[in-house]
């Protein structure tokens, strides 16, 4: 087994040279993606071993980038376009939401989109305006796509893989601001594949316990599974036992998994850097309502961005969830 | 403001038109190399156009009057640019890829897409309506311009794919992106020039200028005429008399020749006019003359190629009567097949959201069904109706 300690950006490299040596239809495409590697050098060295046909600096469009991969897909391609940023994704919402979202649906499964929209996002870096955003929701709104964000580097490589060979779109969200987080990484893990059938479990849609515990489950995605188990270490130490469940995927949304935490602990805190307004918090809150009524012995609380533009640098850290505030909603959780 | 205003004075000078409104083909200089393009036309290749063009018309005329009987929700004529659509679809090859927009009948009946398979979009029995691989016709796009991207997509994957300028005529493929005036104003319009521009991509550009976005005219849209579009982008424009089923072809046969070769993407700006209202829901009679209509009226683009066909002694009056009689039973089979498609099943609305299972629309799925099954078991229901 060949398990290796490396960074996240690096894991996630390491899952993209994968996936193009798997299959030469497969290729990257975005801005600054060749020679740079990207501004994040996620695709750093690609370019110069895989060439300038599989690793391709397009023009400076959203949409266009995401528009031609949606014709390449539909030629038999697999395209993974990197966005730079996620508050640049929207000059493709139009082409994500209408096109690559709906033509498995409108052509009755005749045309099949595979293709891996990889979107940095989530804030603490001090950058400026949209840099920072966690755009997620409106796409986990949308049928027709999946919405994946992993918290580790080992799901780093094997979720990018698991992206790259699923013949539905997939917007792949990279939390930024773990980027450089390190962790063991086993390059042989399998590459996970659906069967239409459903006879296997989902791939891309299965939840994680990132840490086990008894008294209140906290819920989280992305770059606040860090933020959670964070949380988790300081409630062990007065006392609380506290499970984390790692979502990895909003759609689907793994709700068993949460269910069954729940109905264990009787409480539950979803944390997000999103505006917790409209986000994958509230609808957790409703389905965990609705499946754990009877086990819930509080609210389901949710830990999350306000309902402002993502503020200036200097005052971030007051917007994002910290392990304060998820232990203040934890003791607001115990308090019932 | 004068419509015309910033298009008028180019319109005749810069176009490339090889049969007059009275059907007698033109010498000017200018054509030249376009009459060389449609030199081998005989009589069988035009009398192929007109029926085409004939039987898009009754298609045209028969699906508003379905929409007039409440059989079609909704539906956009084409009428006026079937020389367009024809001419220029006579210039594909098998291989090659058509991206339409939605008001491309005539394309669609060159591709040979069934009559009825057109309307399941508009009858509200599908959203698509065909395989687009049935045809290498994609699926109508309704977001203004969108498809011009993926048309360019599709054609840097034909590029990559080895099919371009390997001086086999069966191999090299082309793409065709269509579009109109007022898409050209879209941002995706001109991401799809910069992609194709910088990738010497395989792609035509084929805008219909009919002159009219709903109910904006072109002059809304451009201040320059639409073929010079492309200038600015390293991608040759021209503009053809999109009312002449010749020249519409030839412009249409150069480029594609262009794009099969390496040569990469070209804008043909298509000077047509849009007879009919844009969709059945649409009144004309809000913004635009009477005058202006029965102008282009005197320009309808299949009196034309009739009037080339008696010129030139191709017209045989039992072929055209033939040629009517077609019309007549395809009108018929649009009537009976249109209102014997059978509505989908409710439980088809589940069905390829994605191509793996996704477990919420899998629970919905069965929460509906269940649902379903409940309420047809439901007694209450009866006692209810019975208490009305």
């Amino acid at each position: 087994m060949s398990t290796q300690t490396m960074t996240f950006a690096k894991a996630l490299t390491a899952g993209l040279r994968a996936s193009l040596e798997a299959d030469d239809h497969v290729m990257i495409m975005g801005e600054d993606v060749g020679r740079l590697g990207g501004v994040f050098r996620i695709t750093d060295g690609l370019q110069k071993d895989f060439g300038e046909h599989r690793v391709v600096d397009t023009p400076l469009a959203e949409s266009g980038i995401v528009g031609t991969a949606i014709g390449l897909a539909m030629r038999g391609y697999r395209p993974i376009c990197e966005i730079q940023f996620d508050g640049f994704v929207f000059p493709a919402y139009d082409q994500i939401t209408t096109q690559l979202a709906k033509l498995h649906y409108r052509s009755r499964g005749a045309i099949r989109l595979p293709v891996v929209v990889r979107i940095p996002y989530g804030g603490g870096i001090g950058a400026i305006e949209h840099h920072s955003e966690s755009p997620e929701a409106l796409f986990a709104h949308t049928p027709g796509l999946r919405v994946v964000s992993p918290a580790t580097p080992q799901d780093a490589y094997d979720m990018i893989r698991a992206a790259v060979v699923s013949p539905d779109p997939v917007l792949f969200f990279e939390p930024k601001g773990r980027y450089w987080s390190k962790g063991e990484v086993d390059l042989d893990s399998p590459v996970a594949t659906a069967t239409s059938d459903g006879g296997t479990p989902d791939p891309l849609g299965q939840a994680r316990i990132a840490r086990a515990g008894t008294d209140v489950t906290l819920v989280a995605y992305g770059p606040t599974v860090a933020t959670a188990l964070s949380a988790a270490d300081a409630l062990a130490a007065e006392g609380t036992s506290a499970e984390v469940v790692d979502l990895r995927s909003l759609s689907p949304m793994d709700v068993p998994a949460v269910v069954d935490s729940v109905r264990r602990t009787g409480r539950c805190v979803v944390v997000h850097e999103a505006p917790t307004f409209f986000g994958a918090g509230a609808e957790l809150a409703a389905r965990v309502t609705e499946e754990c009524f009877y086990s819930l012995e509080a609210p389901v609380l949710r830990v999350g961005g306000f309902h402002t533009p993502y503020p200036v640098a200097k005052i971030e850290h007051d917007y994002l969830p910290s392990t304060d505030r998820v232990l203040d909603a934890v003791d607001r959780a115990l308090a019932h | 403001m004068n419509p015309d205003a910033s298009q008028g004075a180019a319109a005749e000078e810069d176009l490339v038109q090889l049969v007059a409104p009275d059907g007698r083909r033109t010498d000017g200089e200018q054509a030249a190399a376009y009459r060389d393009r449609a030199a081998h036309l005989g009589t069988d290749e035009l009398r192929a156009m007109y029926r085409d063009m004939v039987l898009t018309r009754r298609f045209d005329d028969e699906s508003t009057a379905l929409q007039r009987q409440g059989e079609l929700g909704l539906y956009p004529q084409g009428r006026g640019q079937e020389a367009a659509q024809v001419g220029s679809g006579h210039a594909l090859h098998p291989q090659d890829f058509v991206f339409p927009s939605y008001r491309e009948h005539g394309v669609l009946q060159v591709r040979g897409v069934d009559p009825v398979d057109r309307l399941r979009i508009y009858r509200g029995t599908e959203h698509g309506g065909w395989d687009p691989a049935d045809h290498n016709v994609h699926l109508n796009t309704l977001v203004l311009g969108s498809q011009t991207l993926h048309a360019t997509g599709y054609a840097l994957g034909v590029q990559r794919d080895g099919l371009v300028g390997t001086g086999d005529p069966q191999r090299d493929t082309a793409v065709v992106t269509y579009f109109g005036d007022g898409a050209s104003s879209q941002g995706d319009v001109n991401e799809a020039l910069v992609f194709a521009a910088v990738n010497n991509a395989p792609v035509v550009f084929f805008c219909q200028n009919n002159q009219w976005a709903i109910s904006e005219p072109t002059s809304r849209q451009t201040r320059v005429p639409l073929y010079k579009r492309g200038e600015g982008f390293g991608i040759p424009g021209v503009r053809v008399d999109g009312n002449d089923v010749l020249a519409s072809y030839a412009v249409m046969a150069e480029a594609l020749e262009r794009a099969r070769t390496g040569g990469g993407p070209t804008f043909v700006e298509a000077y047509t006019y849009r007879m009919g209202a844009h969709t059945t829901s649409d009144d004309p009679t809000r913004y635009r003359e009477r005058a202006e209509e029965e102008e282009w009226a005197l320009r309808d683009p299949i009196d034309r190629l009739a009037a080339l066909l008696r010129a030139e002694d191709r017209w045989d009056d039992a072929w055209a009567a033939d040629v009517e009689a077609q019309a007549d039973s395809l009108a018929e089979r649009l009537r009976a097949d249109l209102r014997a498609l059978e509505d989908p099943a409710s439980t088809s609305m589940f069905e390829h959201v994605y191509a793996t299972p996704h477990s919420q629309v899998e629970a919905e799925r069965a929460w509906f069904e269940a649902y379903e099954h409940d309420t047809a078991q439901d007694e209450r229901d009866s006692s209810r109706e019975a208490a009305r």
